[in-house]
């Protein structure tokens, strides 16, 4: 039998306000345990919660950007459980009037076509804090920093069949709450998590199997290999007669395996009801549009100017547009060669990636600046230097020799673009090789490559190729 | 000077007649020697009382301070007080000192105020006795076998028995006005919204509200005019100008529309009582009010709401104390939940437990639609009655409780015919009013309270009106026997 996945994601964004959703404690990453937990976050008594409005003015900008509708009106209510990082013993959510209902996105699939992906909802909550399990000898340490930091719930529709298109989906939201800085991002920090939601049916079935549900994962990669690896498991239960119990499970990287949470038997009943501290929240029509107003150009919109007006691949759009850094740069590179917008997305996608990738470097940290990237493609665009010295040229200028310029001069990288130096060389090869100009003579022009070959490494690869492809070509047809 | 109003004692510190400290030794000496028959103090902070005193004393040497400056009050043990321990008059928060005033306290301290100390009440504001207290019940100043109502029946019996001129107190359903009642004192429950909950320890967040205690309405109006007013630190509080209450008081009653609601005067209200009021209402009359019957047909439909929301929310407010961070831990916990069950199962008292009980139950899936939904609507068919109501009036009027004070220990196992006795009150809360309890005589030698209830915000018009009753009356002036 052949079967299908249903995959939907739920996404919990940490909004980048200052401070917490409802206290004015600090939202700073990496502080000492507890020192970044006020009266309110700590859940002391008679303590009460106001709402920051810089998380409510990133959750609307979110459901802007995704053109779905923003509630004129949510409401906050509380979701009780107990657990000692969750000081009030319940967490402030949204449950049935969320701030973002109904939205979209569209994903780029393997193939280059693209699925539009619906977003049920976005909801504004409080995160909890952490429980330390390590060092403290057989007890459970609680740093409530975490308390009350804002998160956005994001849940997606199960519009995704495969893992693959999962990881285009989250990398889609992770480029657009990135964008619109409304998240930093960081996954490793916990700023951005995802829990998926998967089952399996026949493919052609339109009912939904029995789901799991596979918690925290924290990397693109985790999230394709555990539903990968869920999927695989899923399918080889139904196929061996089994059925899949709807559980909660965990994803070890280390194994690449999903094991069930240890969980109580019994469901949990959140007992939801309104948050009487909270008035609901109502947005008025001029206010959105002001947020509307401040949006920045997205990244769908970005991908279709430069495919229309730089004249992009829809690939090379896609890639250079994935984070908000790269496009700038990219930008900033085209607008100081003044064009050549495919050779420099070629040299941003490729030399200036790979060496950022190897180094670990952030893009709007790398040590060769757009304009110092444009002043190397604009000496291979006047054929100062060939595209192999260049990637010398951009080596030196990472490792910090100097602009484009000054690495050509000081390593003797100019190109020999002087036509008669040229044929002197062709003149050495020709006589070097009579044995093959006889061949070639005789029809083997296949040879021609290798001539082409010898006269550049007589050159030591600094002659013009272009050149020496005219000069030679010139030089046998001539003769011929 | 114990016999004295605040307005009185605020005239005679001003004149000199005596300093706030001389004031406030006095009270502390009254509450050494009576309070061992009331129990209505859990905290007595003598120093800071003393040191308070004596910078009041300065400022009004200076000729500065205003009408509370270097007047004695206490807080009822639910409002935070920073570097006082706070108890909610639970085992819970045992050792409980929050770093904080709540706004309340902290406005009064600001006004001047010298805090005596912190009074008793029914545990975490649960009760219409006082009886559930882990610091033990607090007695009637009337009959010492009587209970003084609840929740806020320390802050009234304090005032009462003239140990204090002046107290806070909460009220959710009835905790400010009931004891008032039954102990003869004023109380006033604000519009929800006019007096910030922020330190307030939450009991049914929705229906909470601070609000002051006093022997006069003149007093009471003192005391909110301090207490009121936008909080931004209490998302429900209300931006709206805090009127000149005390102003307001002198206005005549001619033409005042006075509603008697029939449902207050039906089955269950005590002859006596009845009497009472109406005596009462007939004092009005006789100063130039019109008093018709109205009708408030939902309010059969109130103690069942009540006792579906106040507790539901309770469940969700109580769920803090877990004995993580503060308060009461159980000894040598062997696990997580051996620490959630012992903690709580020994923290709280039985009253709190069954209502955490309830609350949990009515919010539990497939319940909350019949519960917690149902009872959301039946506040909306209240508030509508009001609303009609006062179409035609200006101001309710009624019994504060059907019956005067009972006997300690006597509805104690009979928790419905105890929520019943909140009967009259209970709506009000529902629906967010303002409403104000005034002493208007006796039955069998024990106090008999009037209820008026306002529009909303017409805090001033309630203060008003029962100032006007006080000047033609002296049920106010009336002193327990053995408290003289």
């Amino acid at each position: 039998m052949e079967w299908e996945a249903v995959i939907g994601l739920e996404i919990h964004a940490q909004l980048a306000t200052r401070s917490k959703i409802f206290s004015g404690a600090s939202t700073a990453y990496g502080a000492e345990p507890n020192t970044q937990a006020c009266a309110i976050d700590l859940g002391l008594p008679g303590v009460l919660p106001v709402l920051n409005e810089a998380a409510v003015r990133m959750a609307v900008k979110f459901g802007l950007a995704i053109g779905a509708e923003v509630a004129r009106r949510s409401v906050f209510a509380r979701k009780n459980y107990f657990y000692p990082d969750l000081p009030k013993g319940y967490q402030i959510s949204q449950y049935e009037l969320p701030i973002v209902r109904a939205g979209r996105v569209t994903i780029q699939l393997d193939d280059g076509a693209e699925k539009e992906i619906g977003v049920t909802r976005a909801h504004l909550e409080e995160d909890a804090g952490k429980s330390l399990h390590e060092d403290f000898h057989g007890m459970t340490g609680i740093d409530l920093n975490r308390a009350g930091t804002p998160l956005l719930e994001i849940v997606s529709e199960p519009d995704l069949r495969s893992p693959r298109e999962a990881v285009a989906y989250a990398r889609k939201i992770h480029t657009l709450v990135r964008y619109l800085e409304i998240c930093d991002g960081n996954m490793q920090e916990g700023s951005f998590r995802i829990d998926a939601n998967v089952s399996v049916r026949p493919r052609g079935e339109s009912a939904f199997g029995t789901r799991t549900e596979i918690k925290n994962l924290n990397s693109f990669r985790f999230l394709e290999r555990a539903l990968a690896y869920e999927i695989e498991r899923q399918i080889e239960v139904l196929e061996s007669g089994g059925s899949v119990v709807q559980e909660t499970r965990l994803y070890d990287p280390d194994r690449n395996e999903t094991r069930p949470m240890r969980t109580k038997e019994e469901a949990n009943d959140y007992r939801y009801f309104p948050d009487p501290d909270l008035l609901p929240l109502v947005l008025d029509e001029a206010w959105i549009e002001q947020v509307r107003a401040e949006l920045p150009e997205l990244p769908d919109a970005r991908r279709a100017r430069f495919m229309a007006e730089h004249g992009l691949p829809a690939y090379d759009a896609t890639v250079i547009t994935a984070a908000r850094e790269v496009a700038d740069y990219y930008e900033a590179v085209v607008a100081a060669v003044g064009g050549e917008a495919k050779l420099c997305a070629n040299w941003v996608m490729g030399e200036l990636a790979g060496a950022l990738n190897r180094d670990g470097i952030e893009i709007t940290a790398s040590p060769v600046g757009p304009e110092a990237l444009a002043g190397l493609l604009r000496r291979i665009l006047d054929g100062t230097v060939s595209g192999r010295a260049a990637k010398e040229v951009f080596e030196a200028m990472w490792a910090g020799e100097g602009d484009a310029d000054a690495v050509i001069e000081a390593r003797g990288l100019r190109q020999i673009s002087d036509a008669g130096a040229i044929e002197r060389l062709i003149d050495e090869v020709l006589a070097a090789h009579p044995e093959q100009l006889a061949q070639y003579r005789a029809g083997k022009e296949k040879l021609f490559g290798f001539f082409v070959g010898q006269v550049m490494k007589a050159s030591k690869g600094k002659a013009n190729p272009r050149q020496v492809n005219e000069l030679l070509r010139r030089r046998l047809d001539a003769e011929g | 000077m114990h016999e004295r109003t605040i307005a009185e004692l605020a005239h005679g510190l001003r004149a000199g007649e005596y300093t706030s400290v001389e004031l406030v030794e006095a009270l502390l000496r009254r509450i050494e020697d009576l309070d061992g028959r009331l129990n209505s103090f859990i905290t007595v902070t003598a120093e800071q009382a003393l040191a308070q005193a004596r910078a009041a004393d300065q400022r009004l040497r200076r000729g500065g301070g205003g009408p509370l400056t270097g007047v004695p009050i206490a807080h009822k043990d639910i409002f935070c007080t920073d570097g006082v321990r706070t108890s909610c008059a639970s085992r819970m928060l045992a050792g409980f000192v929050a770093p904080y005033d709540a706004t309340v306290v902290e406005r009064l301290k600001a006004a001047g105020a010298v805090m005596l100390g912190k009074t008793n009440m029914d545990e975490f504001a649960m009760g219409s006795s006082n009886e559930t207290s882990w610091y033990g019940p607090v007695r009637n100043p009337w009959d010492t076998g009587r209970v003084p109502g609840g929740s806020s029946g320390g802050s009234a019996a304090a005032v009462a028995a003239r140990l204090v001129p002046g107290a806070t107190g909460t009220d959710t359903g009835g905790s400010i006005r009931q004891p008032a009642a039954l102990t003869g004192i004023t109380g006033l429950k604000p519009t929800y919204g006019r007096v910030s909950r922020w330190g307030m320890i939450a009991f049914a967040s929705s229906l909470d509200q601070g609000g002051p205690m006093a022997r006069t309405a003149e007093d009471v109006a003192l005391l909110l005019g301090a207490m009121a007013g936008f909080d931004p630190r209490d998302s429900t509080s209300v931006d709206r100008p805090v009127p000149d209450y005390a102003q307001a008081l002198v206005r005549p009653i001619r033409g005042l529309r006075v509603g008697l609601p029939r449902e207050y005067f039906g089955e269950g209200l005590d002859p006596a009582v009845r009497a009472a009021v109406e005596d009462a209402v007939r004092v009005l009359e006789s100063q130039g009010a019109e008093v018709r019957e109205i009708g408030l047909p939902n309010t059969p439909l109130a103690v069942p709401a009540y006792y579906v929301v106040a507790p539901a929310e309770a469940s969700s407010n109580l769920a803090r104390y877990d004995g993580v961070r503060y308060g009461y831990r159980c000894e040598d916990p062997k696990d997580l939940e051996d620490l959630y069950m012992r903690t709580r199962g020994e923290g709280f008292g039985a009253e709190v437990k069954r209502r955490i009980l309830i609350g949990t139950y009515t919010l539990s899936a497939g319940y909350y639609d019949a519960y917690y939904l149902k009872a959301q609507k039946v506040r909306r068919l209240i508030r509508d009655d009001f609303a009609r109501a006062f179409e035609q009036v200006d101001v309710i009027a009624g019994p504060t409780s059907p019956t005067t004070a009972f006997r300690l220990g006597e509805r104690l196992d009979d928790p419905v015919t105890m929520y019943l006795s909140d009967v009259y009150t209970i709506a009000v809360n529902l629906a967010g009013l303002p409403a104000i309890s005034i002493p208007v005589g006796f039955a069998a030698g024990l106090p008999v309270g009037m209820q008026l209830i306002g529009n909303y915000f017409e805090e001033g018009l309630l203060l008003n009106v029962a100032h006007q009753y006080q000047l033609a009356t002296d049920w106010h002036r009336a002193v327990p026997p053995g408290f003289e």
